[in-house]
């Protein structure tokens, strides 16, 4: 008999390395729905942290003492093990921000604060997060490029064809989010990066909501930059990546002055450090990248294959389930999507729902999910959001949707 | 009834609730559906209230000498609380709204129903309605 992805998986096994899965909320059992903002996460990275500060905690680089080579060798460690995970081609690729927003802005800052001239052009997204709104329209303001946004259809999918009508021999970056943390849409990024090059514009992706469910090549997607969080994949919040080419990383200023990212420093002149560390000024996060390494191989313990098909599963469920609910008004129904059920139920407010899912132990999100253009673009206000990780089960979104159905009684 | 004693009438009913985040919420809807329908021309921008996902609609009139607050939400949980506030502090002088410290919130544990950024939103509603008892106040006065 062949075992199919879903059967070899053990759940309860898997939820037992969450601790916090495993405690009443409100006098429920938690029901934990909100992993499009962060997931929760396993032992082997809540320990890595406690143990990183009980035995190694030392500054990294320069130290000459043994703590100090350890705590080094524990953060280019991850280093080394990020590259892999994305495909990147050498370690040095890899810069480790604070998170997806601190890589987007250092592109921002750094790419664009040398590329733009007047009248360029940067094209973003209908669907972005503010995160890869927001530090365009600063470095757009100071170099007098324009900012301009691809549309999107009613199903929440890129119109490509739009897409390709606003490329030109202006548009000099394109930056776009490979899955929407409102709509769950997956773009395709791979097609978006081959026609941008043709035009010589450069490509970041935010990989946010991406690499917690999805195998990334960098190399075979060949985008410019690529930029996630940890905390969206079982990792520590405050530690973030982003992978750049080595030619561009080489190319463009550093972000931030400081220590590390120096060679050599005077009052008349400072010559800056290689690559990764131009990027890294100051003391680092070095337990959270630590954390990460073990995120990291917490999900290649899975597998990528096995988390996405398991979340697929609960998406059908939910999205099936929900459904039949009168009035359930669903936003984003791309016909390539992630586990994001973004939702609206005729004549019930968004924000009651949450309040009254929490009553019952129920987290999910409710309101504009940072992306208040794309609220626009569909004329609500907002939505309740229920998105899905490799611990959730079938019977937590049996319970979700049976306790939603109730309270849309009680609320109508 | 002065300002105080409906504060503490209100602390002894949610005192009955014993903390239960479900039935007190289930009460606050409840509140909320008992107030007095918002007058419709004023439900406009000039008197929005606004919160970080619900709207409160929110005026004032002065009738005998006395300060009468409307106030309506999008959302119920969010009436439910604006109710609590208008049933404390409607029809009573505008200058005891203003010298009255608005206490009941922390005493029945509002912070644990509601939130850190809905309280900052309750916040905000009870500073604008100090803010109507102080220009009918001026007024008054003139």
């Amino acid at each position: 008999m062949t075992l199919t992805l879903k059967d070899q998986l053990d759940l309860t096994a898997i939820r037992k390395q969450f601790p916090v899965l495993d405690q009443s909320v409100n006098g429920n059992p938690l029901i934990y729905f909100d992993n499009a903002a962060t997931t929760q996460k396993p032992l082997a990275v809540i320990s890595e942290i406690s143990r990183y500060y009980t035995e190694d905690n030392a500054n990294i680089h320069r130290g000459i003492h043994t703590l100090a080579e350890r705590a080094t060798a524990a953060y280019e460690n991850t280093r080394k093990s990020i590259a892999q995970f994305i495909n990147a081609n050498e370690s040095e690729e890899i810069i480790f921000t604070k998170g997806t927003t601190d890589s987007i802005n250092l592109v921002a800052h750094s790419l664009g604060g040398s590329l733009l001239k007047p009248g360029d052009e940067v094209l973003i997204s209908c669907m972005e997060h503010h995160s890869n709104i927001v530090p365009w329209q600063i470095i757009c303001e100071k170099t007098k490029a324009v900012l301009k946004i691809i549309p999107i259809n009613d199903k929440g999918e890129l119109i490509f064809e739009e897409f390709l009508n606003l490329l030109s021999e202006r548009t000099k970056i394109v930056s776009m989010v490979h899955i929407s943390n409102t709509l769950g849409t997956i773009n395709p990024v791979k097609k978006v990066i081959a026609a941008a090059h043709k035009w010589g514009a450069k490509v970041l992706i935010d990989g946010a909501q991406a690499t917690p469910h999805n195998k990334i090549d960098v190399k075979s997607l060949n985008c410019d930059f690529y930029a996630f969080s940890g905390h969206k994949m079982y990792g520590p919040t405050g530690v973030g990546v982003l992978y750049g080419k080595r030619s561009l990383l080489e190319a463009i200023p550093p972000y931030q002055g400081g220590g590390e990212m120096i060679k050599e420093v005077s009052f008349t002149q400072t010559t800056y450090n290689e690559i990764p560390y131009k990027f890294e000024a100051g003391t680092p996060n070095i337990a959270g990248v630590t954390g990460l390494n073990k995120a990291i191989e917490f999900v290649q313990s899975i597998g990528l294959d096995q988390i996405s098909h398991h979340e697929n599963a609960l998406l059908l469920r939910a999205t099936t389930q929900l459904s039949e609910i009168e009035g359930f008004q669903p936003m984003g129904t791309a016909s390539e999507k992630a586990s994001v059920i973004s939702f609206n139920i005729e004549g019930v407010h968004p924000f009651d729902l949450g309040v009254l899912l929490d009553a019952k132990g129920i987290a999910i999100r409710t309101g504009h999910h940072c992306t208040q253009p794309l609220m626009d673009r569909f004329k609500v206000e907002g939505t309740a959001r229920a998105s899905f990780a490799i611990y959730n089960t079938f019977e937590e979104v049996d319970q979700f949707v049976s306790a939603l159905s109730n309270l849309i009684k009680k609320l109508r | 009834m002065n300002i105080k004693v409906r504060q503490e009438e209100i602390i002894e009913e949610f005192g009955l609730l014993e903390g239960d985040l479900e039935m007190s919420i289930n009460y606050l809807i409840e509140l909320g559906d008992q107030l007095a329908p918002f007058p419709k021309n004023n439900k406009n921008d000039d008197f929005i209230v606004k919160g970080c996902q619900s709207k409160v609609w929110l005026f004032a009139q002065e009738e005998d000498q006395r300060v009468i607050f409307h106030a309506d939400s999008n959302t119920v949980v969010t009436k439910g609380l604006v109710s609590l506030l208008v049933r404390v502090l409607s029809g009573h002088r505008a200058e005891e709204i203003l010298n009255e410290d608005i206490y009941f919130p922390d005493k029945i544990g509002m912070g644990r129903f509601i939130g850190s950024q809905r309280s900052n939103g309750f916040s905000a509603m009870i500073k604008q309605m100090k803010l109507y008892a102080l220009a009918i106040n001026i007024k008054d006065k003139k």
